[in-house]
């Protein structure tokens, strides 16, 4: 009888070749002016700043820094647009250009994705199939809100506000905008945008698109620009609504800033939200969700679940599954498809999150990263945990906004209900339980603004989203989020 | 009715009442079935298991982009994973050689491919199919136990089990009793595939769970589970004759119990998906599932299995397009 | 001879108790005539920190008591201030109000808090929405009370414009420390009687009298009060309480000085302003219809 050989073809391991996406078919200038009143104009100080490519540290581009003379200008553009066409306008009208712009970044959502990941470091996977089609789905759904106002608020009369100045974060610069722009347009009111001055590149498209819409010129303003452009938005006396997603500090001295004024405010800010795993849970499942939960967008996520609480029973089970489940994620090149966690931000957040590293480890928690290799150039952190947490360490309490997940135990319901509140912010939730009763007495009781009950992370333009406590106030997105655009008599 | 729930292994999840149906413990309220077995009984409790959960996982799978290298070395595994199937009532002598051959010569005029991992035939057949192939590469599995529909006495069954591994059948795939399954008797589905696992006597042991007509993931999951501790040394999904059959979420929920099984016992337990994998893509889809939930150890056919009968000539015409740069046409792919 | 009329001490509403302030300070307050009708507390921080405590205690038993219930109780408060109708015409006249007037002021806040009563188990589902997302999940956003809520009551109308901050505020489930007014308190005071007596549990209304100035900015500033609301208050103080809430960014409701007898200035916003979005997700299986399968 011949021998039989063996019949396998995998000798050496299997390992996914790099998957690029194309950066050739975008445009990108090599310097932005502002965009006010619907021209491209020059900053008054002539002071341009550069915006980088986190994961290889490259310039992509100059942008131009607005100071309190370039606001002036945009408020006043703002201003005249909203007395003269936009509050004018029939809502159907100002509908039909909403759906415009959503129609028009749909056709551009490729060059959308890559610029983002350019600009922000996020995984070309999260900007092609979460941040961007988020963002036209957010146009699309309040363009149809313009003209049926009157049923969002029944037998009440509605009326826009003004002039609203928003400032939005670096963590997912398109979808914000989108966040601010859309339900602010629908509602009557006209805009002067400001994004953060890590992340202006995907603003100034959409602002490329309003010109190409047709927009009337003013409607629309988009500043680029530092902390200091944004102090003078939120001063500028012509503005009559301030609406702000960022850090609870800076929300914080918004909020000095507009006292004893009549400015409306809304305020999106930091979290540290609980995550927690009962025994019946759907464990796999439930891992999925807790990787979901703080390693999304390079954990840089407001509502991140960064608080992991695991019932005890099942506590060792969940943090192995979890290990194994960190060791096959990929990070690296933010353009590679392939790639689960993209570039850090900026080299000063990446800071911030090795200086939590570091107080975690010092407050003498288990911390665990996976092998993988990491790039030696541009700004990238290994998804980390740290287990044996107590509630009372610093990395428990504070907001990392980075890919640091903190582990507690506990071993009732009432026990982690009390730890979960137990915070002074109080934006998200995450609750995994088999068990329907259990999950409304939690939904109830977790003193949060989005509570995701067997989920995580999920977000939808008819889905409000916004906290309690020092996590913000007003909503965004769905019904809800109209009313922080409207006054109601 | 009493409350007393006896007490299973609770080795890592505590007992829920969802995972393992009261009526497997029905002789605990006089009803006169089997007691079933200790071994039965120290089966862990099953987590439950969310679908859309499974959806989202399995959808991230698919965003992988498998190219260039990776590509073709993944092609050639899928090929060298399959089980070439034949399984109709009008197979023949002739059908059957024809697929041996296939099965050793999948595309000469392209050298340096491998071989399909197994044929799979009827009982009926084997005898054919062993004469064919005499001591190859490719090894001989044969259905059994009434396949499809398992609807036959248990001495049938292993009769139908005897004579297969009798006429050279190096592997047996069988079927489990989703009648009883679905019935609550999940002892008797147990000791079934222990019966029939004593019958192989050295053959390997597949155990077709028919996850299409299972209903639920809860229930693929618990049936896998089952399987496994009866001495499955593969769980497989379907028989092919329902749809739908090896759906990614089936194969994912599959591959997280024996993934639980392999961390708790360090066995390991293979896979074999079934019916509906026709394209290489959504192969490559499944070797991408098995790298990241189980590990490149799984990554050969000792322990994954493709069973599949036009899915090989999907990966032929994708090997030589990826070769030539041209676009395949099926008329250049011998069809059997 | 004529019977020496008994006079009543005016305290404080702490926690379903009547204490006086901490500090044992008073002023005099005195009627139209400048006759001295009563001394009334002059509260302190440490009381306005007592009551924030009472207020938080009885928060999580206030908000998750079934809406009809909460209806209920504030029917009662609507019932009982009917019963002490003459009571507190009296005193308003006393404070200076014109007879006619004075039984305008309790007959419309009664009418008001009955209003509210029956928004209890209401406003929720004209809050809340069902909201069709994208993904296989079932989606809605249900109101939820905001906290502790510190009221500042307006200066002028002494007990409708009271009644008009605070029963909103109750009726949505916060618990309240009331700021009364420095100008008009005695029938703040009454008014807590009212709502002692009305199955109120101890500590959801909670009333200090004194003045804005000094007990603004401890409530203002407090980290473990939610949210501030005021009508009417003076620019500065306003600014002030503005400054000091952004340490826990809280929420903070001002409406502008108005003619509370006004119909117009009752409705579902004076709930809704003190009310937090909450949107819970779940899966949904099957989607897409019955028959689908995995």
């Amino acid at each position: 009888m011949a021998k039989k050989t063996t019949n396998k073809s995998n000798e050496k391991g299997w390992e996914y070749a790099p998957s690029l996406e194309s950066t050739g078919h975008i445009e990108l200038k090599e310097s932005y002016d502002l965009f006010i009143d619907g021209k491209w104009v020059k900053p008054s100080s002539g002071k341009y700043f550069e915006t980088i490519n986190p994961a290889n540290e490259k310039v992509l581009a100059k942008v131009a820094h607005a100071n309190e003379e370039d606001v002036d200008r945009a408020v006043k553009a703002a201003r005249k647009a909203y007395d003269t066409v936009w509050s004018k306008m029939a809502p159907s009208e100002r509908a039909k250009y909403i759906f415009r712009i959503a129609r028009l970044m749909q056709e551009r959502a490729r060059e959308l994705a890559v610029i983002e990941t350019l600009d922000a470091g996020k995984s070309i996977r999260e900007s092609r199939d979460i941040d961007v089609p988020l963002a036209c789905n957010h146009f699309f759904y309040y363009a149809g809100w313009a003209d049926k106002l009157d049923y969002a608020f029944p037998t009440r009369k509605v009326e826009s506000l003004g002039v609203a100045g928003q400032i939005i974060p670096w963590n997912f610069p398109l979808l914000m905008a989108a966040w601010k722009i859309a339900p602010a347009l629908a509602a009557g009111n006209t805009v002067v945008l400001k994004p953060a001055e890590t992340t202006p590149l995907t603003a100034l498209k959409l602002a490329e698109i309003i010109e190409l819409s047709g927009l009337p010129a003013g409607v629309v303003n988009i500043v680029t620009g530092f902390g200091d452009t944004g102090a003078a938005i939120v001063a500028h006396p012509d503005v009559d609504k301030v609406a702000f997603t960022g850090s609870t500090a800076v929300g914080k001295h918004i909020q000095r800033a507009i006292a004893g004024t009549d400015k409306k405010v809304t305020l999106e800010l930091g979290g540290k939200s609980a995550n927690i795993i009962f025994e019946d849970a759907p464990i796999d499942q439930a891992v999925e969700g807790i990787v979901n939960g703080i390693f999304f967008n390079q954990g840089h996520v407001c509502c991140a679940g960064s608080r992991l609480f695991v019932q005890e029973s099942v506590a060792e089970l969940v943090v192995r599954k979890l290990k194994q489940r960190m060791d096959s994620l990929y990070v690296g090149d933010p353009l590679d498809k392939n790639t689960d966690i993209g570039a850090i931000n900026s080299k000063e957040q990446l800071e911030v999150i090795n200086k939590y590293i570091k107080i975690g480890i010092e407050e003498g928690a288990e911390m665990y990263q996976p092998s993988c290799e990491i790039p030696s150039k541009g700004y990238f952190c290994k998804p980390t945990l740290f287990s044996n947490v107590a509630q009372s360490n610093l990395i428990a309490q504070e907001e990392i906004f980075g890919p640091v997940l903190t582990i507690q135990t506990f071993r009732t319901v009432d026990e982690v209900i009390q730890k979960a509140n137990n915070s002074p912010f109080g934006l998200a939730a995450g609750v995994w339980t088999d068990k329907g009763s259990r999950i409304f007495n939690l939904t109830t009781k977790l003193r949060a603004g989005v509570v995701w009950a067997n989920t995580y992370n999920k977000f939808d333009p008819a889905s409000p989203f916004g906290g309690y406590k020092e996590s913000g106030f007003g909503r965004e997105g769905g019904l809800h989020g109209l009313r922080a655009y409207v006054k109601l008599k | 009715m009493g409350s007393t729930i006896p007490t299973v292994n609770f080795d890592w999840i505590s007992f829920s009442t969802e995972c393992v149906s009261l009526t497997e413990f029905g002789f605990f309220y006089g009803m006169s079935k089997p007691k079933p077995s200790p071994q039965f009984l120290s089966i862990p409790a099953s987590p439950s298991i969310d679908k859309v959960g499974v959806e989202e996982r399995c959808a991230r799978f698919q965003t992988r982009s498998i190219k260039n290298d990776a590509k073709m070395q993944g092609l050639k595994m899928v090929l060298n994973m399959i089980d070439l199937t034949t399984l109709e009532g009008k197979d023949t002598p002739g059908k059957v050689r024809q697929m041996c051959y296939k099965a050793q010569h999948l595309h000469d005029s392209y050298p340096g491919l491998p071989t399909v991992a197994a044929v799979c035939v009827y009982p009926s057949m084997v005898g054919i199919a062993r004469k064919e192939l005499k001591d190859s590469i490719v090894k001989i599995a044969s259905v059994s136990t009434a396949f499809p529909s398992g609807q036959a006495p248990m001495s049938v069954k292993l009769e139908d089990t005897r004579f297969a591994v009798s006429e050279g059948a190096d592997e047996i795939d069988m079927v489990i009793s989703r009648g009883k399954f679905l019935a609550g008797e999940h002892n008797f589905v147990f000791d079934e595939i222990a019966a029939i696992k004593e019958a192989c006597g050295k053959a390997r042991l597949k155990v077709i769970l028919e996850t299409g007509e299972l209903s639920t993931l809860d229930n693929v999951r618990r049936a896998s589970d089952i399987a496994i501790h009866a001495g499955a040394d593969f769980i497989k999904t379907s028989t092919g004759k329902i749809q739908p059959a090896a759906t990614m979420q089936v194969t994912y929920t599959m591959l997280m119990a024996i993934r639980d099984h392999y961390d708790r016992t360090g066995i390991m337990i293979g896979m074999k998906p079934a019916g509906g994998i026709s394209t290489s893509k959504l192969a490559l889809h499944n070797l991408v599932m098995v790298k990241e939930v189980l590990g490149e150890k799984w990554l050969s056919n000792e322990w994954f299995r493709f069973g599949a009968s036009s899915l090989a000539n999907d990966v032929l015409m994708q090997i030589m397009k990826t070769e030539t740069g041209l676009y395949q046409s099926p008329e250049y792919f011998s069809m059997d | 001879m004529t019977r020496l009329q008994v006079l009543k001490t005016y305290k404080l509403f702490i926690g379903g108790q009547f204490p006086r302030t901490e500090s044992g300070r008073y002023y005099a307050l005195h009627g139209k005539d400048g006759i001295a009708i009563a001394n009334v507390c002059l509260s302190s921080r440490k009381d306005a920190r007592n009551a924030v405590v009472a207020a938080r205690k009885a928060f999580g038993s206030w908000s998750e008591r079934s809406a009809f219930n909460r209806g209920q109780i504030v029917y009662r408060i609507a019932e009982m201030l009917e019963g002490r109708r003459s009571q507190f015409i009296e005193e308003l006249q006393l404070m200076g109000l014109t007879a006619a007037n004075a039984a305008k002021e309790v007959d419309a806040s009664v009418d008001r808090i009955v209003y509210y009563a029956g928004w209890c188990d209401k406003y929720q589902q004209i809050l809340s929405a069902v909201n069709p997302v994208a993904s296989s999940h079932f989606n809605f956003s249900v109101a939820e009370a905001t906290g502790v809520v510190g009221i500042i009551a307006p200066e002028e109308s002494p007990l409708l414009g009271l009644v008009s901050l605070l029963i909103p505020a109750i009726a949505g489930g916060n618990t309240v420390v009331v700021i009364a007014s420095e100008k008009y308190p005695l029938s703040a005071v009454t008014l807590a009687e009212v709502i002692h007596s009305s199955d109120v549990p101890g500590g959801v209304v909670n009333i200090l009298t004194g003045t804005a100035d000094e007990l603004v900015p401890p409530l203002a500033s407090h980290l473990d009060v939610n949210a501030m609301t005021s009508s009417g208050l003076s620019a500065d103080i306003a600014r002030a309480m503005q400054v000091q809430a952004a340490d826990n960014v809280k929420r903070v409701v001002r409406y502008s000085a108005m003619d509370w007898s006004k119909p117009s200035t009752q409705g579902l916003s004076m709930i809704e302003d003190l009310q937090e979005i909450k949107t819970t997700w779940h899966p949904i299986e099957n989607i897409g219809g019955a028959t689908s399968s995995y």
